[in-house]
């Protein structure tokens, strides 16, 4: 099993650990809905270094990374961000990325814990025709996610950078924090306002103590528990439920972050007819309407019982104070305010399908 | 804390027995693994039960657990507070019974755990 660099103070902490993709992470410290609650309310901190990250390097990297991801690059400058999904020939997702444009010939990619080698192993073999390296740098960076209204102010107190000039999905580098330089950016998967941190791999630990210890009782540290339902009530895809190889990004509602211009790209002919031709399938957010939380994998049932999906992901949202989910089902039931059914041990339970995100807060973008 | 005069099954649940009935519920150590309950799935009463099926659940915002009966017999009563209140398990699980059963086969309480059996029991799961 992978610790991150921060494993030790997770346990000091007292926090639940679990294997999450290979990983021992901490999925709750205090507990989830009272961490989900201070990201919401001021602040939380997590431990993200599971993350993987890949650089790409030489001239063609921009090009490259261009050619590997749906949404369109060719306008990133140094400092921005952009978030795609990744695909396969036939449409299915590789994975969702982060692109952090760091210069001319230098991009990062950040990719989901459980599928950096796979991922490594799929860009590493499209290269051809490029001028490109593609190197997994995962293991020399911490990650930490600062999230929340009071993230900004917490963090501010720790740098002399003018953390206000970093615009949404914009980032720095040679952030001074602690007398360690890092790269800071305003991206996060929280549905708030917040920075991600990225520092050398040694450096993480004392990092996640001096912010918990600067953010007083403004910060709380959070587990993974808190980072799922706080991405749910936003809506954002998590890799493995609302994205896989078997879901395209069409079909989970991610036409935005598709770009179908000139620039080819994999996967570019299939997500262009499945557009064309409108999807089969969708991922539809849906509250439920009756007692019981549908979980991942449940199915889903029409009024004459005909089953027309299942749950990718469900759960209580402790903001929302609603038990609600996402499923893929045919994108005839899709549509917001149809009524399914979703068989939560072996009830059918009525549920509505809602308007997608469940939460929305505005924040400096 | 776990008292002596409740007994223990390997799934968690306590069993209180007054008389020839039993009151269930989960232990410290379950509502501690579980975290946070959102939701209790009560079974209906008068629906009789047999030893090791599952008669409801609990769930947490994580995830959902079964309860799994320890003993046989019929529910005769619920807990109908914790349809609005389900944290009450988290704060005081052994005040927070789930479900009444009128035991249909007492000597299946010897096959539960004893508090000093269930405590070892414990130490072991973590």
């Amino acid at each position: 099993m992978k610790k991150t660099p921060v494993y030790s103070t997770h346990v000091e902490l007292r926090a639940r650990m679990i294997d999450f993709g290979g990983w021992m992470m901490p999925v709750q410290y205090s507990g989830i809905l009272e961490e989900h609650n201070k990201v919401r309310e001021s602040a939380g901190l997590f431990d993200v270094s599971h993350m993987g990250e890949i650089l790409l390097q030489g001239q063609d990297a921009l090009g490259f990374a261009d050619y590997l991801v749906t949404n369109d690059l060719c306008e990133m400058k140094y400092g921005d961000v952009v978030y795609s999904p990744m695909c396969y020939e036939n449409g299915g997702c590789v994975d969702d990325i982060l692109v952090y444009c760091m210069g001319d010939e230098k991009i990062m990619l950040v990719v989901n814990a459980s599928n950096i080698e796979k991922d490594f192993d799929w860009i590493d073999s499209n290269t051809n025709g490029f001028n490109v390296t593609v190197n997994n740098v995962s293991d020399s960076f911490s990650q930490l996610a600062v999230q929340g209204p009071k993230a900004q102010q917490v963090l501010q107190r720790l740098t002399s950078t003018e953390l206000d000039e970093i615009g949404f999905f914009k980032f720095r580098e040679n952030v001074l924090i602690d007398n360690t330089s890092a790269l800071v950016s305003r991206t996060g998967y929280t549905g708030e306002d917040g920075f991600e941190i990225y520092i050398e791999a040694t450096a993480g630990e004392k990092l996640f103590r001096l912010i918990l210890d600067e953010g007083g009782s403004d910060i709380l540290p959070c587990g993974l528990g808190a980072r799922d339902t706080l991405r749910m009530e936003s809506c954002l895809p998590l890799y493995g439920h609302e994205l896989t190889p078997d879901i395209t990004p069409v079909q989970a509602g991610l036409g935005y972050f598709i770009k179908l211009t000139d620039k080819p790209f994999i996967g570019k002919a299939a997500i262009k007819r499945e557009m064309q031709e409108k999807p089969r399938k969708r991922v539809a957010g849906f509250e439920m309407m009756d007692r019981g939380i549908a979980r991942n994998g449940y199915k889903v049932y029409d009024r004459d019982k005909k089953e027309i999906g299942f749950v990718t992901s469900g759960s209580f949202c402790p903001t929302l104070s609603k038990n609600m989910g996402l499923a893929l089902i045919d994108a005839g039931h899709a549509g917001s305010g149809n009524t399914i059914f979703i068989e939560v041990r072996k009830n059918l339970i009525e549920a509505n399908t809602v308007k997608k995100p469940f939460y929305k807060k505005k924040y400096k973008k | 804390m776990a008292n002596a005069e409740r007994r223990y099954s390997k799934d968690h649940e306590w069993v209180r027995v007054e008389g020839n009935e039993a009151y269930i519920g989960i232990t410290e150590f379950a509502q501690d693994q579980l975290g946070d309950i959102v939701y209790v799935e009560l079974p209906e009463v008068s629906s009789s039960v047999e030893k090791d099926e599952v008669v409801c659940a609990v769930e947490s915002v994580k995830t959902a657990a079964d309860i799994i009966s320890p003993v046989s017999g019929t529910v005769i009563a619920i807990n109908e507070e914790l349809a609005d209140q389900p944290e009450m398990i988290n704060e005081d699980p052994y005040s927070a019974w789930i479900m009444q059963i009128e035991l249909s086969d007492p000597t299946e309480l010897g096959e539960l755990m004893n508090a000093a059996e269930y405590a070892t029991y414990c130490e072991n799961e973590e």
